[in-house]
């Protein structure tokens, strides 16, 4: 990707709202970070998307991988007490 | 023995025994029986994964090249509000390319393949902007009918099977929605105009009725990319499904402009609930697939002159960058 005549890749993310999380919206092609910024505004804030925008080299992001989804989240899935329903608290208590 | 110290290779193996699965392909054929979506990283068949990148490259090239039949009239728009919207529209046409430029690349192409096979002409893209854009009519008419088509295929395709490519397209679906409806209204001014302009919005119609319905493909049983893009579920409607959809869509509205299509045979079916109509000549789709239609010549032309004339902002931007001496490319 790096070779490419059209500048390396980004990721994009957009905050929406001030105090939302940022989230990703796609990819782009730029050669430095101002112009990743300034082409992630034309290309996914034209309609008023977001308020702040992060961009962040592709290859600088790491992944975990598809085929070990069982063996990687695993660890979570039998773990029930860690969810607030797990417990029992009497009715008079009123709501927690 | 600690559960989360299992040599992760024998879990995985457990996972996909309890799925009821034995290998990656029937995972594949697994995920797309539940209506899952395959994500790039995700295990895909050889012939899945070229046929994504042909169809996604090919409709990126389209939304690239349609940027040209409209982007003939911005000088010429014959108002202020008018050259606004079409200038809008016609970057938003832009986006839609670099949108599915990079959801392609998320298959293994890269942008530079992909240029180069539509500046030499290997590459194909949608034959209706191979036609000129010969007056302002024109230009109501593509956002019209020509989006109008284009919105019935990429409503479908929101739900493609390949998830960057439908998160592209639901993307693109809220962003076509407005240049649709501008031309239409673009074409009440002129049906509902002086004589003169109504004849300009007949005349645009009649050119373009054709036109737009072969966008949806050949006839189903013509169509040798069909099988499989249902059997994976990359397109989730015929093309016969889709044609017969935007002819029913669209009659209300030709109607209601007080214009006719150029086609005797079109009347309402009352058993189909549908109407029935005459299928276009498809020996000039072919035709202009091939590269023989009124404006491949010039389409390609201007993209290559384009494309040769920002070589010094692409050589530029690369030193820049050299010498910006941060590598933010990390290998």
């Amino acid at each position: 990707m790096s070779n490419d005549s059209q500048g390396p890749m980004w990721e994009v993310f957009v905050q929406k709202k001030a105090g939302q999380p940022f989230v990703h919206c796609g990819n782009l092609h730029a050669y430095d970070k101002e112009m990743a910024l300034q082409n992630a505004r034309d290309l996914y804030t034209r309609r008023g998307e977001g308020m702040s925008l992060w961009v962040v080299p592709s290859a600088a992001i790491v992944a975990s991988s598809p085929e070990d989804m069982g063996s990687f989240f695993e660890p979570s899935n039998d773990k029930i007490y860690r969810h607030p329903t797990f417990y029992q608290i009497p009715d008079g208590v009123g709501h927690m | 023995m600690d559960k989360n110290r299992i040599n992760p290779i024998f879990v995985r193996t457990i996972t996909l025994k309890n799925m009821g699965v034995v290998n990656f392909e029937d995972l594949f054929e697994a995920k797309l029986a539940k209506n899952d979506m395959i994500e790039p990283k995700d295990w895909m068949p050889e012939n899945y994964r070229k046929h994504l990148i042909r169809q996604i490259s090919q409709h990126a090239h389209s939304e690239i090249v349609g940027m040209l039949p409209e982007g003939n009239w911005i000088t010429r728009a014959p108002s202020l509000r008018s050259k606004l919207v079409l200038l809008a529209k016609v970057q938003d046409e832009g986006g839609h390319g670099l949108y599915l430029y990079t959801a392609a690349e998320s298959l293994g192409t890269s942008r530079d393949e992909m240029l180069d096979a539509l500046l030499t002409g290997k590459a194909k893209y949608s034959s209706i902007f191979n036609y000129p854009t010969l007056t302002w009519a024109d230009v109501g008419a593509v956002g019209w009918l020509v989006d109008g088509a284009a919105i019935m295929n990429q409503v479908m395709l929101q739900r493609t099977s390949y998830g960057p490519y439908a998160r592209a397209m639901v993307r693109i679906c809220k962003e076509e929605s407005f240049h649709q409806r501008q031309g239409y209204e673009l074409m009440t001014h002129l049906a509902f105009g002086t004589p003169a302009q109504k004849e300009m919005a007949q005349d645009a119609l009649n050119r373009w009725w054709y036109p737009t319905l072969m966008m949806f493909g050949p006839p189903d049983i013509e169509s040798p990319n069909s099988e499989n893009a249902i059997k994976w579920r990359i397109k989730r409607e015929t093309n016969d499904q889709l044609r017969q959809r935007f002819v029913n869509q669209s009659m209300p509205q030709i109607e209601y402009l007080g214009l006719t299509v150029p086609d005797k045979n079109l009347k309402w079916n009352e058993a189909k609930k549908g109407y029935d109509f005459s299928e276009p000549d498809w020996t000039e789709f072919k035709a202009v697939i091939k590269g023989n239609g009124p404006c491949n010549k010039e389409r390609l032309a201007s993209r290559n002159k384009s494309h040769a004339e920002g070589a010094w902002v692409r050589e530029a931007a690369t030193v820049y960058a050299k010498k910006q001496n941060e590598n933010y490319e990390a290998a």
